[in-house]
């Protein structure tokens, strides 16, 4: 039997890569070829198309302001469409911090100027004067019964959720989406934005499983994942929860 | 015509050492000797700017490692022999990897760090242009009489350099400033002059230098590190040369390194080098006074040493025992990348401990691990024998090398230094590694934990 596909679209690989953000894409990877899958992972840069129909999970990381500012035309024109189609068909996609904004509504800049986002996720940033910087612990219920998340921000954008977009959890310890509402991150069908760096999904191996799961349940029709041994996984997210808690 | 069977001979085991991965290099020399005593004469002449040769009890590496930066500043290509491989048949070798296989060696300069037994031998068939002799220590196993052997070793040698070449020497140290006197080659000196520098009373692991003329007991006007100093006799007035390479002004920094200001003939330059210790300032001063001996631009000496305080900078080896701990500092993904190839370098599996703290110090956000290519590391697990991880993100560390493809059987995580330390040596054998690479704050608290353990730092070698 042949082994199952994933392919996995990694968004502007080099602008968009700050704070180790490229760590997702090894945590997928891995997890993905630890249960046999045949992974691979395509690099999509500023000037590349990308087809929806072809990927399996998407994700793109943070960058600093220049970069964020080099990939918006591109974005704007050439993946956007791509993307957003993506994302209303449920290809699941996860968005750390620069490109979490980019999918929501606009980014309201210091000086008052509108930039439009995609707008596939109901969302927008506004710029903040205080940066929101050091570890988080978020809860969720995106798996059913709470689950912690543990990671790391570093933003001064302050993120607002409008209707149909869901925060990823609640802040147990840290800033979240905008220091104020206790909120954070993003989740839209099967588009989660956040804010957390770490990076943010080898310390919760059930985020990454989760993303898996979904992409091989819109190829295969069916999401089974045998259970991978996570001790040093839990151990290493443990440690930061009991730590920052 | 014996000439090309050494050669080709010599080249193939070369090859044939690299395919197999054969430890040591001193074979393709054998081989080749063999087959042409006079192989290493005929490849090392035909080098053009000449040879350097370079000896001496401590810091042959180290001052041949910064001699190397400043030929690469100065666009010079270099036969150079590995460290370690500095016997007549690991220089061979070095000349038969740079010969073509119709005999040419086309480099610019010969550099090559010279056991001092086997200095005589190579100073007549290599005929340098030039030799370094860096200072003479007694080793601790020294019986009473050996340096004095030593140092005779080297006299011979500078006996069959021909007098245009220039004998590079230590005028710090009584027994090579002492060897000038007797050389037929041309001399310069190098050594320290620093107001305030040193001090007044002798370090008590330095042992006391009997003038060579009189043999009354030396005095000095200044001891700036174990022996060497601004030393004179006051009997018979023999005293420390006059460097025309001379250290001038010196700030330290401590574990970070030094400032230099360095006086020559043909001018001044100031250079900054980033490895700590007198010692060190030593041989650059060394690599300084060669590469100036050789006709190398001041500019081009400063751009040199302050390349190779880049590149090895951070690390640095200590003898624990009978066993031996590599220390290198790491804090951000191009430094790590660095010393990953550095340790990719020796063939070996590896022990290593990684102390990963998040500190204001150490950068509190750990997510740079992720962007250090530990997948070189760890690749096709040759290099790699086993890894314990320590510090405030022993657990982050260990995940991102499995995540690297290490197996997880050869990962364990020990929060406690002392104890992770403990661990790591206890599982390497006498006259192995261990390697250990810390973020800032855990090396500091390393190197207590090493000083509490009473390590005789092997300070000259890098």
């Amino acid at each position: 039997m042949e082994a199952r596909q994933l392919h996995i679209g990694y968004l502007y690989p080099d602008q968009m890569n700050m704070y180790g953000d490229r760590g997702n894409v090894i945590a997928i990877s891995q997890r993905a070829r630890w249960r046999g899958l045949d992974v691979r992972v395509h690099l999509i840069g500023i000037g590349d198309a990308m087809d929806p129909d072809q990927m399996d999970l998407l994700f793109g990381g943070g960058g600093q302001d220049r970069e964020q500012q080099l990939i918006g035309e591109d974005f704007e024109r050439l993946k956007g469409p791509a993307l957003a189609r993506a994302v209303e068909e449920g290809v699941p996609m996860l968005a750390v911090c620069g490109t979490y904004q980019l999918l929501g509504r606009y980014y309201l800049t210091a000086e008052g100027q509108k930039i439009p986002g995609l707008g596939v996720l109901n969302a927008w940033t506004e710029a903040g004067t205080k940066r929101l910087i050091g570890n988080v612990v978020i809860e969720t219920g995106l798996f059913g019964p709470a689950q912690t998340l543990v990671g790391f921000e570093n933003h001064s954008g302050k993120t607002f959720l409008g209707e149909g977009a869901a925060p990823l959890g609640r802040v147990v310890k840290g800033g979240g989406n905008n220091g104020q509402d206790g909120f954070e991150g993003a989740v839209y069908k099967h588009l989660v934005g956040t804010y957390l760096h770490g990076s943010l999904l080898p310390k919760n191996p059930w985020l990454t499983d989760w993303l898996i799961a979904r992409a091989l349940e819109r190829r295969y029709g069916v999401g089974d994942l045998e259970p991978l041994d996570d001790a040093l996984e839990l151990a290493a997210h443990q440690a930061v929860v009991q730590r920052f808690r | 015509m014996r000439f090309y069977l050494s050669l080709w001979a010599g080249k193939l085991t070369v090859w044939s050492s690299r395919l197999f991965g054969w430890g040591g290099s001193s074979l393709p020399g054998r081989v080749a000797r063999c087959l042409d005593p006079q192989v290493l004469r005929r490849l090392s002449r035909q080098v053009s700017g000449g040879n350097l040769m370079i000896t001496g009890t401590n810091g042959k590496t180290t001052t041949a490692k910064m001699v190397a930066e400043v030929a690469a500043a100065s666009g010079l290509r270099l036969t150079h022999n590995r460290a370690g491989a500095n016997l007549i048949t690991g220089l061979t070798t070095a000349y038969l990897q740079s010969a073509s296989a119709g005999g040419r060696v086309g480099t610019d300069m010969g550099l090559l760090e010279v056991d001092e037994a086997t200095v005589p031998r190579a100073a007549e068939e290599v005929a340098p242009k030039a030799m370094v002799v860096t200072n003479f220590f007694r080793d601790q196993l020294d019986r009473f009489g050996e340096l004095e052997h030593t140092v005779r070793f080297i006299r011979r040698g500078l006996e069959r350099m021909r007098p245009e070449s220039v004998a590079v020497l230590n005028a710090d140290d009584p027994l090579v400033a002492n060897l000038g006197r007797t050389t037929p080659t041309r001399t310069l000196y190098y050594g320290i002059d620093v107001p305030g520098l040193g001090s007044r009373e002798v370090d008590h692991t330095a042992e006391a230098k009997h003038c060579v003329v009189c043999g009354e007991p030396y005095q000095y006007d200044v001891y700036y590190y174990a022996h060497l100093g601004k030393f004179r006799c006051p009997r018979c007035g023999n005293a420390r040369p006059d460097p025309q390479v001379v250290l001038t002004g010196l700030t330290s920094e401590g574990s970070r390194g030094s400032s230099l200001t360095v006086h020559t003939p043909a001018g001044e330059f100031e250079a900054h080098i980033s490895i700590p210790g007198l010692y060190n300032v030593y041989n650059a001063l060394a690599a300084a006074g060669a590469a100036y001996a050789l006709g190398i631009s001041l500019a081009n000496i400063k751009a040199g040493l302050e390349s190779f305080s880049s590149h090895f900078g951070r690390m640095e080896m200590i003898s624990l025992g009978d066993k031996e701990v590599f220390l290198a500092l790491v804090k951000n993904p191009v430094g790590f990348n660095e010393v990953i190839r550095t340790i990719n370098e020796t063939r070996e599996q590896k022990t290593l401990l990684i102390a990963i703290n998040d500190n204001y110090a150490d950068g509190t956000d750990i997510s740079w691990l992720w962007d250090v290519d530990f997948e070189m590391l760890v690749a096709g697990q040759d290099h790699v024998k086993s890894v314990v991880t320590s510090g405030q993100r022993a657990e982050d560390m260990a995940l991102r090398l499995k995540y690297a493809g290490l197996d997880a059987g050869l990962l364990r995580v020990e929060r406690d230094m002392k104890q992770a330390l403990q661990m790591g040596l206890s599982s390497i054998g006498p006259g192995e590694i261990l390697y250990v690479l810390p973020t800032y704050t855990a090396m500091l608290e390393m190197r207590e934990i090493l000083q509490k353990m009473g390590y005789a730092r092997k300070f000259w070698e890098v």
